[in-house]
């Protein structure tokens, strides 16, 4: 890495209708260097790039290319002097293959018809230099996320590249598929490529950065080596605070077993699945992506259909055919996807958190009871103490983290609730809203609710949990106690292709 | 001002009614003070009568994100089975007949729900294939005649009184009501704004999407003999094609194709509009056959419209957001 600068930017400010989105930021970028970019969800960092890319021209503000200026009109410009992105979720065309997205929108021709030879030829070698293990006629749809992945470094590397930008590249990887990516990543940057790569994983900045920069609030806090500063300077430097306590978990008095999930199997998907969680109890359910941890607990909440095992509530077997029995026997389930699957986007707070409850709101009437719902809604929306103006704003005007917290207020709207199914629920949250739900969670824990987490992080599993619960490819292939695990002990039970010859 | 206008942009209930009384003000001055008369008004709600009240059917289910072309064979196969129940001296009671052409509307609307909801199969597809069905049962069955004149005579005098007016007054107060104050009309609106965060919250979406169809039947069965005693005659081909009338009018009134928007007030004032701009146009001195282009002009224009104000009120809802 020479101290030479292949990019720069300098007082860039952009403005959407109504806000600053990037206000006076600079940032340089070293030749053959990786620099992180880091910053709490919304400050500004996806704008950032977006300017750099010329998706959106700034209002003021300079870019400089190894010190000439530049300006781009659109992607089409960045593209032409070597400044590639890829994005976190993969924009790619599932129906066509690896080689037809690796060229798409620069084509090879032969006269006026593609050259698909060579464009194959070209793609089985850029594949070849990442080391991938698949072949450039696959369809791209049949590709693991990381796969994915490679292909859009491919095609950026196919562009001629010399600055390739990775927006938050390992959120959907396992893990070891990030290390898969962290080699690819040297590999480039030791070819001379400069790389931006933004992420909200600490141990991806460690693993890969020279240097970090930060924004806030739209605006530049500053650039930092590496090696010279420390997590929670650096938090601080995200969050504008100190964060004292990531994980507040509160003692609690563990009560009796509340949900027992005994050998259910749904078939294709998992196996032999056989579980408890205690009331008072976090339970975490770990394992790789795809290790089919979600799977199983859409089953208990009657989203599908084992098809063998029991689940008993307080000693009960209980008998589901769709998510409302469930809930009212009382399992809640906090979806992973807060946009698709939580919250309906479009309508008022309110409405979100007593959408549960409509039914009972409404009950020996014909009508709602508007009064009693906002009240309810309000006093739900207190309990999880979510910064909303008025519980009419519409749930996309919040942010990740406070979405997050809506929908854990919905899930407390029913009475009678037991047990709590959360699904990754700080999946793309900034740290500062992260430590604000552990401290939710803990509370729900102190009220008596079981607790069943599922995570994929291992930090937060390993700061939260009472009990932990470690699947593999459709199978439980071990439980540890808080106080004997470990991250090594959960990754070799993760790994652990349990049981393969007794399913015959 | 600014703040005014914007506020109008963002309602579309509210400008296309303004737009509607300066279009009915228009009209009214071009056609020499003809248009304002109660006997002008009212016929024009009668003889829109059966698009409207499908509309409201329609309304519910385009608000699930689904559709359904079949309701005028449903009504076409309502209609004909009471014309043919009178004209060979079966029934002859008004009230039941109507109950009869309801029931038949309910039944093939439960299939069309049964069939989307529990076979997974695309609405369109659905409806397509059952339009054909009711349409084709409706000459099959009935060996191709029809009713008319005398055959039909107590459902002709029904549609003399002002029944058909309460009708169309009842159920638009109905579906008012329940699409804004009761779990029902919400359950609904959730379904088409995010099908899985509603499934997610409890909400039994198959059941509600059954219930959905059955209404749209239900209203379809009920446009069917309502058509024979306006029209006083029941065919196999009676409102051929005008499922797009109605489709057409949730449109303008600002229904989303998409699901999740649209609401019982916008949908009346695109059924009032589209039947004022229809009755407007021989006053205006534009012949018949101009009906179809300009009725193809206004839906692309208030959808154009539609678009660019969502676009508006979007944009202040970023403008709003912390960040």
């Amino acid at each position: 890495m020479s101290e030479e600068l292949i990019l720069e930017l300098k007082g860039i400010t952009k403005i959407f209708p109504g806000v600053k989105a990037l206000n006076n930021v600079c940032f340089q970028l070293r030749k053959g260097e990786v620099h992180a970019l880091m910053g709490e969800n919304g400050a500004g960092k996806s704008t950032f790039i977006k300017v750099i890319t010329g998706v959106f021209p700034p209002e003021e503000g300079q870019i400089f290319l190894e010190g000439k200026e530049v300006k781009f009109k659109g992607t089409r410009d960045s593209l032409a002097v070597g400044i590639a992105a890829v994005y976190q979720h993969p924009t790619t065309y599932p129906d066509l293959s690896v080689t037809e997205n690796i060229f798409m929108g620069h084509q090879i021709k032969k006269g006026p018809v593609m050259d698909w030879k060579s464009m194959h030829k070209k793609a089985a070698e850029l594949l070849g230099r990442l080391n991938a293990d698949f072949d450039p006629h696959a369809e791209m749809g049949t590709l693991s996320v990381a796969q994915q992945q490679m292909v859009e470094i491919a095609k950026a590397l196919s562009t001629n590249a010399r600055i390739i930008i990775l927006d938050e590249p390992t959120a959907s990887l396992t893990a070891n598929e990030s290390k898969e990516l962290y080699r690819i990543v040297k590999q480039l940057r030791d070819e001379g490529v400069s790389l931006i790569f933004i992420s909200h994983r600490m141990e991806d900045m460690y693993e890969l950065a020279d240097r970090v920069t930060v924004f806030r609030d739209a605006t530049y806090i500053g650039t930092y080596d590496v090696n010279g500063i420390t997590t929670a300077d650096l938090v601080k430097a995200m969050v504008g605070r100190e964060i004292k306590d990531m994980y507040p978990k509160p003692k609690v008095e563990i009560g009796d077993e509340v949900l027992r999930i005994d050998g259910l199997c749904r078939m294709g998907y998992y196996k032999d699945v056989s579980m408890f969680a205690r009331a008072g109890e976090i339970v975490g359910l770990t394992g790789l992506v795809g290790a089919r941890r979600t799977e199983v607990m859409e089953s208990v909440c009657g989203i599908t259909k084992p098809s063998a095992g029991k689940v008993y509530l307080n000693g009960e077997e209980l008998k589901v055919k769709c998510p409302k029995d469930a809930m009212d026997a009382g399992i809640v389930l906090l979806p992973e996807d807060r946009h698709k699957e939580g919250l309906i986007l479009t309508w008022g707070l309110g409405m979100n958190v007593t959408l549960p409850v409509q039914d009972e709101l409404a009950k020996g009437r014909i009508f709602n009871d508007n009064k009693r719902e906002r009240e309810l809604s309000r006093d739900l929306l207190e309990s999880v103490d979510t910064k909303a103006v008025s519980i009419f704003d519409p749930a996309s005007s919040l942010s990740g983290g406070n979405q997050q917290k809506v929908v854990v207020a919905k899930s407390l709207a029913q009475n009678g609730t037991k047990v709590i199914i959360l699904d990754e629920p700080t999946k793309g949250v900034d740290v500062g809203a992260k430590a604000e739900i552990y401290a939710i969670i803990g509370e729900l824990a102190l009220k008596g609710y079981a607790i069943i987490m599922i995570s994929s992080e291992m930090p937060e599993i390993l700061g939260m949990c009472d009990r932990i619960y470690v699947m593999c490819n459709g199978r439980v292939t071990g439980c540890l106690d808080i106080a004997e695990a470990d991250q090594e002990k959960i990754l070799n039970l993760a790994m652990l292709e349990k049981g393969k010859e007794a399913v015959s | 001002m600014k703040g005014f206008l914007k506020k109008i942009t963002g309602n579309h209930e509210v400008s296309l009614a303004i737009i509607l009384i300066v279009l009915f003000i228009v009209v009214d001055i071009l056609s020499g003070f003809t248009f304002h008369g109660i006997n002008n008004i009212g016929e024009i709600f009668k003889n829109n009568s059966l698009t409207l009240i499908m509309s409201l059917g329609m309304l519910c289910v385009l608000l699930t994100g689904g559709i359904d072309i079949s309701i005028t064979g449903v009504l076409a196969f309502s209609g004909m089975s009471v014309g043919m129940l009178m004209k060979y001296n079966v029934i002859k009671n008004v009230p039941l007949l109507f109950a009869i052409a309801i029931g038949i509307g309910a039944l093939c609307g439960l299939l069309n729900g049964f069939i989307i909801a529990k076979g997974k199969v695309s609405p369109i597809i659905c409806t397509l294939g059952a339009m054909y069905i009711w349409r084709g049962l409706a000459t099959v069955v009935f060996n191709g005649e029809w009713a008319s004149g005398e055959n039909v005579a107590a459902m002709s005098e029904f549609g003399n009184t002002a029944g058909p007016y309460i009708i169309l007054a009842a159920a638009f107060v109905i579906y008012f009501v329940v699409m804004k104050w009761t779990p029902f009309g919400r359950k609904v609106y959730a379904i088409g704004s995010n099908r899985e965060a509603a499934r997610i919250s409890g909400i039994n979406v198959d059941r509600v999407e059954i219930a959905v169809y059955t209404l749209m039947g239900v209203l379809a069965g009920l446009a069917g003999a309502l058509s024979v005693s306006l029209y006083g005659s029941a065919q196999p081909t009676m409102q051929d094609g005008k499922e797009m009338d109605v489709i057409a009018a949730c449109v303008i009134g600002g229904v989303s194709m998409s699901g999740g928007r649209g609401t019982v007030v916008g949908t009346l004032l695109g059924g009032i509009f589209y039947a004022v701009v229809y009755k407007a146009l021989p006053l205006v001195g534009l012949e018949s056959i101009w009906q179809n282009l300009i009725k193809g002009v206004i839906i692309l224009a208030v959808v154009i419209i539609n678009v660019v104000s969502q676009r508006l009120s979007r944009r202040q809802a970023l403008a709003r957001r912390e960040i």
